[in-house]
């Protein structure tokens, strides 16, 4: 969605503080190109609205109940202008990782306001180029080493799921979006499998297949298929292919 | 100072010590038959008195010949010429007392008679100083065991100093930058209201300042900042925050130490009522049993919420401070019981005297 002349942005304020939500309702009024079209007061709230109202511009709190600023963004997907509002400095350069267009500190002042809305009005106007897909990409491969996936929310529509990564089966990658299975059901997700992969902690979690990720736990045996290649058996019964690479790392994982 | 001299105590046991050796070599100057029984005594022990002396001189050559450091050539070359030395010494000094008790008619000929022991004397005289080296050996291994232990000691007592100056509890800033966020909100909507805030805000503040230097605070003064700082906190979170407290009369004077109820309340504050969208309950109990001050806060929390970034910073902080300041003597938990998130404290209760 791209900004232009003569028409209004539409905007979102997410943040779970009522008075912290006036502040920027506030900032807004002064700016008439702008029209607020929803206040959020939680992540689940602000993944709707979002799915529902296509706003181009978001002003986002990154500490909420339900989900967090940042998972709120890998669910609505980066084609929209973002700016992430909060007490804390110490996510700001994970913020600009994943392509914010600011990223204002509490409490905020009317100038570092108006100069966010402007950085954001250029890059809605495609003066800046906006980029669209990769973002949570970079997200999950600039996460440290320590810090892994521990749930993975998913958007169907304008319901969330929270998969908890214990819960996961594997994941199969299909075309851009990888399919999540967990208990049975069956999740998609707008992203590679190799920034799934980035995220998951590589102790629980092993990329057996170009295409496939397995939780390590559910894996009941291994069984040659063919002349190269194997399966691997789940607990439930499904059979996941393994390329000769991933029977290597399987090796390897198990040899330790 | 020789270790044995600079106590009195010391010496005596030392001496004491001496008194077997006197009798062993009245046993050895008698068996030969030159000296009676009677005369055998009398020589050993005047002598090995003397001799008990002589032998303390050991220490400063075991000081400059240290075991670990020096070579065996010059090891057994200091206590060879030592202990002939030593031993020269004590010949000597038994031809003179030969001289002099032959003067007496109990001992008349004593020293002719004497003479006919000196190899006896001698050799005796450089294995009692040999002994005399080991003995002292020993010695300065117990002294220097002793010292490293006085230097592990005191190297703990101040790490532990400067663990706790380094845990000197603080003001989250977080806490003072949503409030200013707020207070901002209010300016223009409502006037009174962010009056009425600032003036909240700086009564927490004020309680807090130094009180991350004193050792100790009645709980009712902690109890107080947990209100000054619920009160911030209201004008947040409106009516998604609920505070109930129990706290036993008998409890408000016992010491706590500064910020301890404080950062509690507000990771309760921050990890439970902030995450739950119609909000949720915090439960404070404070009472005394037996010696003890028992303290629970429970909150409500929401089990699926977004891992927080930077969480229980604070309940960290407050175990650390409570593990450096009592050690056993105070326990620290928290547990999670459904949607329940509770930290329980038990400190032991020291009451100050208040000035009448």
């Amino acid at each position: 969605m791209t900004f232009e002349a003569g028409r209004k942005i539409r905007t979102m304020i997410v943040d779970d503080e009522d008075l912290a939500r006036q502040v920027l309702r506030e900032f807004l009024s002064a700016h008439p190109e702008i029209e607020i079209v929803a206040e959020c007061a939680n992540g689940f709230e602000a993944v709707k609205s979002a799915a529902e109202l296509e706003p181009g511009l978001l002003f986002l709190d990154i500490q909420m109940p339900k989900l967090d600023g940042f998972e709120v963004l890998e669910l609505i997907g980066a084609n929209r202008a973002v700016i992430f509002v909060t007490a804390y400095d110490t996510f700001a350069i994970k913020a600009f990782e994943v392509h914010a267009v600011d990223y204002l500190l509490k409490p905020i002042s009317a100038e570092r306001f108006n100069a966010a809305l402007e950085r954001a009005k250029e890059r809605l106007s495609g003066k800046t180029p906006s980029v669209p897909l990769p973002a949570m990409e970079l997200a999950a491969s600039a996460r440290p080493p320590s810090q892994y996936l521990d749930r993975i929310p998913v958007r169907d529509g304008t319901s969330v799921f929270i998969i908890p990564v214990s819960k996961l089966d594997y994941a199969e990658a299909q075309d851009d979006y990888v399919a999540l299975v967990a208990g049975g059901k069956k999740h998609l997700k707008q992203q590679t499998i190799a920034s799934l992969e980035a995220g998951l902690d590589p102790s629980r979690f092993l990329r057996i297949h170009r295409s496939f990720i397995v939780n390590l736990e559910r894996v009941v045996k291994i069984e040659p298929y063919g002349k190269d290649t194997h399966v691997a058996v789940l607990a439930g019964g499904v059979q996941l292919p393994v390329s000769r690479a991933g029977h290597a790392r399987l090796r390897a994982f198990l040899d330790r | 100072m020789h270790p044995i001299l600079a106590q009195l105590r010391r010496l005596l046991f030392y001496l004491l010590g001496w008194i077997p050796l006197a009798g062993m070599f009245t046993y050895l100057l008698a068996v030969p038959g030159n000296l009676t029984w009677f005369e055998a005594a009398t020589v050993s022990f005047v002598l090995c008195l003397l001799y008990a002396f002589v032998c303390l001189a050991a220490w400063y050559p075991c000081m400059a010949t240290p075991l670990e450091r020096s070579t065996i050539s010059r090891f057994l070359f200091t206590h060879i010429v030592g202990a002939a030395v030593a031993s020269g010494i004590w010949l000597f000094a038994a031809r003179i007392l030969g001289r002099m008790l032959a003067g007496l008619d109990e001992f008349r000929g004593i020293d002719t008679r004497l003479a006919q022991d000196y190899p006896l004397i001698f050799g005796t005289g450089v294995l009692l100083y040999l002994l005399a080296v080991g003995f002292h050996y020993v010695l300065l291994a117990v002294e220097a065991s002793r010292e490293a232990e006085a230097r592990v000691m005191k190297a703990s007592v101040l790490a532990r100093e400067a663990e706790l100056r380094a845990l000197k509890a603080q003001v989250n800033p977080h806490f003072l930058f949503n409030s200013l966020n707020s207070i901002s909100a209010l300016t223009t909507s409502d006037a009174v209201k962010a009056r009425e805030m600032c003036i909240l805000l700086g009564d927490f503040l004020r309680r807090t300042l130094g009180l991350g230097e004193k050792a100790a605070i009645p709980l009712e003064e902690e109890m107080s900042l947990v209100h000054a700082f619920l009160a911030v906190e209201k004008i947040r979170y409106g009516t998604r925050l609920h505070m109930e407290e129990t706290v036993g009369a008998d409890a408000l004077d016992a010491q706590v130490p500064p910020l301890l109820l404080q950062p509690l309340v507000e990771n309760a504050v921050g990890h439970g009522i902030a995450n739950l969208i119609e909000g949720g309950w915090i439960r404070l109990k404070a009472e005394r049993r037996d010696g003890d001050l028992d303290i629970v806060v429970e909150n409500l929390f929401d089990p699926e919420a977004p891992p927080r970034r930077r969480s229980g910073v604070g309940l960290v902080n407050v175990r650390q401070r409570l593990e450096a300041r009592y050690g056993d003597r105070a326990k620290f938990s928290t547990s999670i019981d459904g949607s329940t998130f509770r930290v329980s404290i038990s400190l032991p209760v020291e009451v100050q005297e208040r000035v009448p």
